[in-house]
């Protein structure tokens, strides 16, 4: 007999497949993530995510593939809400770029795909900064900036419950339990308790500084802005994440350099001509007035178009020398624009060759990861020639 | 309401709608109904059923819908499956009307599921033969490595669209009848096995014996077969071009031929094509059943006693179900109005079609039922799409010009058969196997049927490695670009193109 029917509500919380499946997934993503961490570092919605906890990553590489049609030459099947017309617009993809390895559009369209990973600023920074480090790190003489740290290393009989060192105090159970003769796991008495209590340690930090330089003169046109602040924008965060006493400087200049807050230095555009000089010359006035080389590590780093006064190279050339004898690294990053570029400034530092001293050409925003990998390389004796 | 109290006003409900379903003659399995959390259902719905195996690419799926649900954007109500008796979960958190509708809603697909042709030769117990696939999979998972397994099931399930539902009606695709049998019982039994399967058949003639599925366990039998040896190094007769016909079912000949699979391999091939054929007349008949289904809850639910907040909120929820939208065409919309038309024309013919086709009139519902039973989303948009549908409820065809979406078609007829040629294949590009043994080097040819549509080549690309995966050796496909023909070629390095 057919049609017969039961209704139950079972116990589905061991059921996990689902959410089990889903973690695989989400591990295959962070795969994907940093294998195009090149593209995502330099991705806009991140670095103007404006501290947004969670962003969004176009992924490609987790797309389903099959044989499928192209469902830009096909016709698809849809309802109006009546008198549509032959030759209606329904939507435009025209903000968006189609093509192949490119995402394309987004909405509700046909064929619209392209995978969009959430992942957190965090877990994207660790990703980032699992191969980074700073280079050449020294232990300095004057470990001032030492923070306190607690370790535990001690056992007492009293003391808060929190801290009750569980192990021992089954130790101590059997122990007197055996003690007594009756082997095995009874009662734990009072006296079988046992605490950890810390003692107050200094952790020795090298200090470190970093002097982070921008052109920010009317040559750098937003395009090299944003690749400038990218760069900056992540290493600020990892500073900040890996080092606990590092201090970050931010110098901006065209003309004339002057010290910057953090936000003025992400935000503030300038224009005019460009001396590259002015700023060399602050960062050295800098650090011999508030950081003796002796005590500090010191990095500094630069980002221009390289559209520099031709005849203020050869000061640049002198001071980035003077610069590499008091700095575990100095590295030079030069943006080269898409249109008519001319390299002055590193054509002349090609003069410097110090192991101390890199510079690089970035041409597009790709070039970002490859640049922070370049300057925080921990074992820069390892770099790939 | 006390979950124990909540479940016998459900069972009142229950009982209520199935004596109304009953007396409109719907005919469906026992049912099971079962109330399930919100993540439980998006996890049936992600992989189909609740046994299926594990993959990430369900874990996407899951997120997906969770993900939706979450943030309120769609909802699922309800899930079904196509089983003996049959499985319906119940959202929880539904309200007693929503309950209602969904009961009513889910006994219409019940009897979709037991008398639609296309159903006629699913397995109404893949429950258990699901949960054992997955258990066979978890054990290579244990023995071969959880990445060699997964990669491998990557590669299958991008193939997995390339199967043939229609094998047992013309095996082989052709007029080679010494074949037929054979191959015949093989998809009798479920061929798991593969070639040993085939051979097995084939050399000591046990073929006629072996048809007819006696047992769930007989693709574990066939295991006993793989001993024999493979036809085509045996006999050395003649040169027999595999395939003799172009062959549909990708899955079907690599699980049969591939040189290189291990057994597991050749297991995972025949899981995944299993399931995939035992979904396929759900894609099929898609249109209808949601529309049949969405007819007979509005029939159940007008039977029944609403007050007014009641019927606000079924009216509400119905609409909800039947929103159209200007990109896609709502199944449950289209597959309902198609049902009500077809059941207005046949109650009240015209005198033309009095005449014409001998219809007395008052035929209505038996006419529906008579639908529901022979056809599929093709022939009944087809047979059964009017141009009164086409023009009253604005249905177009639309298309990417430049960087627009723009309407290309109103005219009703070119509607009708824009929709079905999307329908053709349920809506996967043809492709078959042209050449398992190409070059004499043992490669793979396909070739795309061109119908007028390309390929998306970008995928094209990327899948191409996958069918190399399992082939283990180079793949070439041949399809048409912009008019031009052309064969892709993966080597298991680069992937090559050549205009021919």
């Amino acid at each position: 007999m057919s049609g017969e029917y039961t209704v139950s509500r079972e116990d589905w919380s061991l059921h996990r497949k689902g959410e089990i499946d889903r973690e695989r997934h989400r591990e295959k993503v962070r795969e994907a993530i940093k294998k195009n961490l090149a593209d995502v570092v330099s991705e806009e919605s991140i670095i103007l995510s404006d501290g947004r906890k969670v962003v969004k990553v176009p992924i490609r590489s987790l797309d389903e593939y099959h044989f499928r049609f192209d469902t830009g030459k096909q016709k698809h099947g849809g309802q109006g809400q009546g008198n549509t017309k032959k030759g209606d617009v329904l939507g435009s993809d025209q903000k968006h770029f189609a093509g192949p390895g490119k995402g394309k559009g987004a909405g509700e369209e046909p064929g619209v795909d392209y995978y969009e990973a959430e992942i957190t600023i965090d877990e994207l920074a660790q990703l980032i900064f699992e191969d980074l480090g700073l280079p050449n790190l020294q232990q300095k003489k004057k470990p001032e900036l030492a923070s306190e740290a607690f370790e535990f290393k001690d056992i007492r009989k009293k003391g808060i419950s929190s801290n009750i060192d569980r192990k021992r105090t089954i130790l101590e159970a059997l122990k007197r339990n055996a003690r007594q003769g009756k082997p095995g796991f009874g009662k734990i008495t009072k006296e079988d308790l046992r605490y950890k209590t810390w003692d107050i340690t200094h952790k020795y930090e090298s200090n470190a500084v970093v002097l982070a330089m921008m052109d920010t003169s009317g040559s750098m046109g937003p395009y090299e802005k944003y690749i400038a602040r990218s760069f900056f924008f992540w290493m600020v965060r990892f500073l900040r994440t890996k080092y606990q006493n590092v201090q970050i400087v931010f110098l901006a200049h065209h003309v004339e350099a002057k010290e910057t807050t953090e936000e003025e230095f992400f935000t503030k555009g300038a224009s005019g001509g460009t001396r590259c000089s002015s700023v060399y010359k602050l960062a050295l006035e800098i650090i011999n007035s508030r950081y003796n080389p002796q005590d500090y590590n010191i990095y500094a780093f630069h980002f221009s178009d390289g559209d520099n006064l031709t005849s203020d190279n050869e000061k640049c050339v002198k001071y980035v020398k003077e610069l590499v004898e008091m700095c575990n690294l100095v590295g030079y990053g030069e943006i080269e624009g898409p249109y008519y570029h001319t390299s002055t400034l590193r054509t002349a530092f090609k003069k410097i060759v110090d192991p101390k001293f890199t510079s690089i050409g970035i041409k597009g925003k790709g070039d970002v990861y490859p640049a922070l990998k370049t300057f925080f390389n921990p074992h820069p004796e390892n770099k790939v020639q | 309401m006390h979950p124990q109290e909540e479940i016998k006003v459900l069972e009142k409900s229950i009982e209520e709608i199935t004596t109304i379903a009953k007396k409109f003659n719907l005919d469906f399995y026992n049912m099971y109904f079962e109330i399930c959390p919100a993540d439980i259902i998006y996890s049936f719905g992600s992989y189909g059923m609740p046994t299926r195996f594990s993959h990430w690419t369900f874990g996407k799926a899951y997120h997906k819908m969770k993900t939706q649900y979450d943030y309120n954007l769609s909802r699922i109500y309800e899930m079904v499956i196509n089983t003996d008796p049959c499985y319906a979960f119940l959202l929880e958190g539904n309200s007693l009307v929503q309950n209602k509708m969904v009961i009513a809603h889910v006994l219409a697909h019940c009897d979709f599921f037991k008398n639609n042709y296309y159903f006629s030769r699913t397995s109404r117990k893949m429950v258990e033969s699901m949960s054992v696939a997955a258990d066979r999979i978890r054990s290579y998972e244990f023995k071969y490595g959880r990445d060699k397994v997964e990669s491998f099931l990557d590669a299958v399930i991008s193939l997995q669209q390339n199967v043939d539902p229609e094998r047992h009606i013309n095996p082989g695709g052709g007029k080679h009848s010494g074949r037929r049998t054979s191959e015949q019982s093989c998809q009798g039994h479920s061929c798991t096995g593969g070639k040993c399967c085939q051979d097995g058949c084939r050399q000591d003639g046990r073929g006629q014996n072996d048809s007819g599925r006696t047992t769930p366990y007989d693709d574990l039998w066939d295991l006993d077969k793989r001993e024999c040896k493979g036809k085509y190094e045996e006999t050395g007769e003649e040169a027999i071009k595999i395939p003799e016909h172009p062959e549909k079912d990708l899955l079907f000949f690599m699980m049969n031929y591939g040189r290189d699979l291990q057994e597991w391999q050749r297991d995972i091939i025949s899981i995944v094509r299993e399931e995939m054929l035992y979904f396929w007349p759900q894609m099929q008949t898609k249109i209808m059943n949601e529309g049949w289904a969405t007819y007979w809850h509005m029939r159940i639910m007008r039977e029944m006693d609403l007050n007014e907040d009641e019927a606000l909120e079924f009216a509400k929820t119905h609409a909800g179900v039947i929103q159209p939208s200007k990109y896609h065409i709502n199944p449950y919309f289209l597959g309902l109005k198609i049902f009500e038309d077809i059941e207005k024309r046949w109650d009240n013919p015209t005198a033309e079609e009095k005449e014409r086709y001998d219809r007395p009139g008052g035929e209505g519902k038996q006419k529906i039922f008579e639908v529901r039973e022979t056809e599929n989303d093709i022939s009944f948009i087809r047979n059964y799409l009017t141009r009164d549908i086409v023009e009253e409820y604005d249905l177009y065809l639309y298309k990417k010009v430049g960087y627009d979406w723009k309407v290309t078609d109103k005219e009703w007829e070119s509607v009708r058969d824009g929709l079905v040629a999307n329908l053709y294949n349920c809506g996967f590009p043809y492709i078959v196997v042209e050449d398992g043994d190409f070059g004499k080097r043992g490669e793979i040819y396909l070739k795309h049927v061109h119908e007028g549509t390309d390929l998306d080549i970008y995928y094209l690309e990327r899948t191409l490695p996958h069918v190399y995966k399992v082939w283990g050796r180079a793949v070439h496909l041949e399809t048409v670009v912009d008019g031009k023909r052309v064969v892709f070629t993966y080597n298991g390095e680069k992937t090559s193109k050549k205009f021919i």
